[in-house]
């Protein structure tokens, strides 16, 4: 590897090879995303009113709860990775590009495993 | 341009505020209904019956979160308006010069369009 010109320095490295991986997570998870949150959308404007009782009776049927599982792990996992390429666009710092891809990953799970534990919950009729 | 700008704005918009407003409607739901009427009385307060007089700070993030929540359903229209557009570049199509500006004027025209919609159902029915 040379250490001259910036071409001189990525000649002959080859693809950056785990790109398309990534790529293709974002188009299946937007095909997630699309059919979870347009239903969703579409169970809110069906529901006779959002009160408390009614919204839970709704959401603690199997099929909902089972589809909101899906649509909070779906979301996530496309946010995540949405997230982490305005990372590495705007963040150009070694150490703060890892720092924030790193908290990313973090809030990431988090969020996704609180988001499917409340559906578990109500839907093992805990409330 | 535009509609690329749009979709990674929209996009990291939903990430943070869209996800964060799911979490606290899951969270509420679990919790039970007196924190689910908090929710509720947080995100979409009735507005004739805010305190601006006594409560002016609570009164004004109650407000603040209406337009919130309006602007997360515009962000999830319009993203996937043009992640939609996004899906047939993909396969290879609407690379003309024509097709491509007619989808990238269409696309956010779509998402304030199906915005309007799905407010005008919710809350006309």
């Amino acid at each position: 590897m040379g250490n001259g010109t910036s071409i001189g320095r990525v000649r002959g490295l080859g693809s950056a090879k785990g790109g398309s991986h990534h790529w293709l997570l974002q188009r299946f998870t937007a095909i997630g995303n699309l059919l979870l949150v347009l239903w969703l959308l579409a169970s809110i404007l069906m529901l006779p009113n959002l009160a408390y009782a009614t919204v839970v009776e709704w959401l603690s049927a199997p099929i909902p709860a089972t589809a909101m599982i899906l649509l909070v792990i779906s979301t996530f996992w496309h946010a995540r990775m949405g997230v982490q390429v305005m990372i590495e666009d705007y963040v150009h710092e070694h150490a703060n590009k890892f720092a924030s891809i790193a908290a990313l990953n973090l809030a990431a799970f988090a969020g996704a495993a609180f988001g499917v534990f409340c559906v578990v919950r109500l839907a093992l009729g805990a409330n | 341009m535009l509609v690329s700008i749009l979709h990674r704005v929209t996009g990291n918009g939903l990430a943070f505020a869209g996800l964060g407003l799911l979490l606290w409607w899951l969270g509420a739901l679990a919790s039970g209904a007196a924190a689910y009427d908090s929710f509720a009385g947080w995100v979409w307060a009735d507005l004739s019956s805010l305190n601006w007089g006594e409560e002016p700070v609570s009164s004004l993030v109650k407000l603040v979160l209406k337009i919130v929540v309006i602007g997360i359903s515009w962000s999830f229209f319009t993203h996937m308006a043009s992640g939609i557009r996004h899906f047939v570049l993909d396969i290879g199509a609407g690379f003309e010069l024509g097709v491509n500006r007619l989808g990238s004027i269409i696309a956010p025209i779509l998402g304030v369009l199906l915005t309007a919609a799905f407010w005008a159902l919710l809350l006309l029915r």
